[in-house]
């Protein structure tokens, strides 16, 4: 590698760390991530240049093929699937860095040019890098809902022999270093052990998964810049690790379980506390829509408290339609976000900027709940677990701790659901048969259609 | 390079990733993911050498499809981010601006 080379991937660090930067404004992210674009632009003209590639055909090959894959991807996809395209680009970065450090290696065993800490950086980067690839698929399976499985008795104790096993194929890697075979093991445990770790995590409990693997796809490209001796991909892929970190902490604070209770023991289990008969037996008060168009209408303060059934009933724009018509009549309209609604980290924000709702009119938990308490009539659509009032209530709750939205306290609270079936937590709500509370039973978007629609007839 | 240069490499770039994300507003959490993501398919160097490298068949066709995988990550991600953040913005404080004017300007009409 020569110095111009070198100093190349300096200015594309530079480049990444500014984009980061940037990205963490609003009114800079676009710069940020232009920034981001060319930083890898700069990486891929100077490593073409540089006098390590002898051969062309491969590499055009994969670059058209990629550039046509992704961008099609990348116009294609719908915001409410922007969790399973996230998690399916987890994937490839990992999967790619397996590649890497595998060639690396086999290339360093034909030539007997390995070294001991080339064949360790090689384990590590298939081990992060595989099972990021296949725990990645194995999400964007469960965020598409094509994937229900969640595993058999006995998972964990797989697990551990396989962690095992990686341990025992990473020494033999540096020890027998001559053997590609001992590569190939490891990728094949750890594409396993991906598969093991990601399956029984679902629902809630994407959004931390997705920051993690977010975070093992630098991880991977870090270690295989170990095996190359390479400083850019250790610097950048170790700004995403962290990022994703970083990202991994606040869904797991924004929910009260610490990771490894995410990992190990997912799914909670609703059992011992009250059943949904004792909650809601003739508590339940059901409401039309030309109900709520006149609570909307006395109203002076509405919030919106949307959840994943946002995404799934596609309602953003509907939901834009009836805040702008609130505000047309002088009514003071903001959407609450709680940090874990929907499957991704900021899921919620890109539906609604996808529906032109500006960011400012979206408050975060922390600054909306002082506020319920002098909002008219809250509007919970889609959200379950993180209004769930039970949360500060009962400490022996699955949810107990958990920091939910404070819908509770306002004038008036109208959920709108299909069906009182529960949340991710899987116990019942007493949001939904509290005195101060209605329930509009039916699909997101169609309701709240027919509640703009009675809006304008008052 | 020194294993102990990269290993500080490795831990001031993690601090340093720690200090530019902590404070990124929830709103940008999904952007910064993916465009986070795009960065991490800087793996693309590496693969671009390993297709490049002309050392057997079997390492190019891993080289060719590391490239292909790491290319995916990289266009995709940065173009879907961009596709994103063009949503995002304070779109609804022009329109009212535009909103505030034209009832002023409606305003002026009536008192005359």
């Amino acid at each position: 590698m020569d110095d111009w080379t070198t100093l190349g991937y300096l200015a594309s660090a530079v480049l990444f760390i500014l984009g980061l930067k940037r990205l963490s404004r609003p009114r800079t992210a676009v710069r940020g991530n232009q920034f981001g674009a060319t930083g890898m632009l700069i990486a891929i003209v100077v490593t073409l240049t540089d006098n390590a590639i002898l051969g062309f055909e491969w590499i055009i090959a994969g670059l058209v093929l990629g550039t046509a894959v992704g961008a099609v991807l990348a116009v294609r996809v719908q915001m409410t699937a922007m969790p399973e395209l996230v998690a399916l680009f987890n994937g490839f970065g990992g999967g790619a860095s397996v590649l890497v450090a595998a060639a690396s290696y086999i290339e360093a065993a034909d030539l007997a040019t390995d070294t001991p800490r080339l064949s360790a950086a090689a384990g590590l980067a298939a081990l992060i890098g595989a099972v990021t690839f296949t725990g990645s698929l194995i999400a964007f399976g469960k965020l598409q809902e094509s994937l229900k499985w969640s595993g058999f008795k006995g998972m964990q104790v797989v697990s551990v022999v396989g962690v095992a096993a990686a341990v025992v194929f990473g020494v033999l890697m540096v020890a027998d270093a001559g053997n590609p075979l001992w590569i190939w093991l490891m990728v094949a445990v750890a594409a396993v052990l991906g598969v093991l770790v990601v399956s029984p995590i679902g629902g809630a409990d994407m959004p931390v998964v997705i920051a993690l693997l977010n975070s093992l796809s630098g991880m991977a490209a870090v270690a295989a810049g170990f095996v190359l001796d390479n400083s850019l991909l250790i610097i950048a892929g170790s700004l995403v690790g962290a990022s994703g970190l970083i990202l991994t902490q606040i869904m797991c604070v924004a929910m009260n379980r610490s990771l490894l209770a995410v990992m190990f023991s997912p799914a909670p289990s609703g059992a011992g506390g009250p059943s949904a008969d004792d909650v809601y037996a003739g508590k339940v008060r059901s409401t039309s829509a030309d109900d709520v168009a006149m609570l909307l209408e006395a109203a002076e303060r509405v919030a919106i408290v949307p959840g994943y059934g946002l995404a799934v009933a596609q309602a953003q724009h509907a939901v834009r339609d009836l805040a702008r018509r609130l505000e047309d009549r002088g009514t003071q309209v903001v959407f609450g976000i709680h940090p874990v609604a929907g499957r991704m980290p900021g899921h919620m924000n890109v539906l609604l900027a996808e529906a032109e709702i500006g960011y400012e009119q979206l408050v975060e938990m922390d600054d909306i709940n002082p506020t319920f308490e002098q909002t008219d009539v809250t509007i919970v659509l889609g959200a379950n677990d993180v209004v769930n009032p039970i949360a500060r209530t009962d400490p022996a709750s699955p949810i107990a701790g958990m920091p939910i939205l404070d819908v509770d306290k306002s004038g008036v609270v109208v959920v709108i659901k299909r069906s009182l079936s529960p949340g991710f937590a899987g116990i019942p709500n007493p949001l939904f048969a509290a005195d101060n509370s209605m329930m509009l039973f039916g699909d997101g978007r169609e309701a709240v259609v027919s509640i703009t629609k009675a809006l304008q007839q008052i | 390079m020194d294993l102990l240069i990269a290993v500080t490499l490795f831990v001031l770039a993690v601090f340093l990733g720690i200090e530019l994300i902590t404070k990124v507003p929830p709103t940008l959490h999904t952007p910064l993911m993916s465009g986070s993501n795009a960065i991490s398919g800087i793996t693309i160097v590496g693969a671009l050498v390993a297709a490049g490298a002309d050392h057997s068949t079997f390492t190019a066709v891993l080289g060719f499809a590391a490239v292909t995988l790491a290319m995916i990550n990289v266009v995709g991600g940065f173009l879907v981010t961009h596709r994103m953040l063009g949503m995002f913005g304070p779109k609804r404080r022009r329109d009212t601006s535009a909103q505030d004017s034209k009832a002023s300007a409606a305003e002026g009409a009536g008192d005359r």
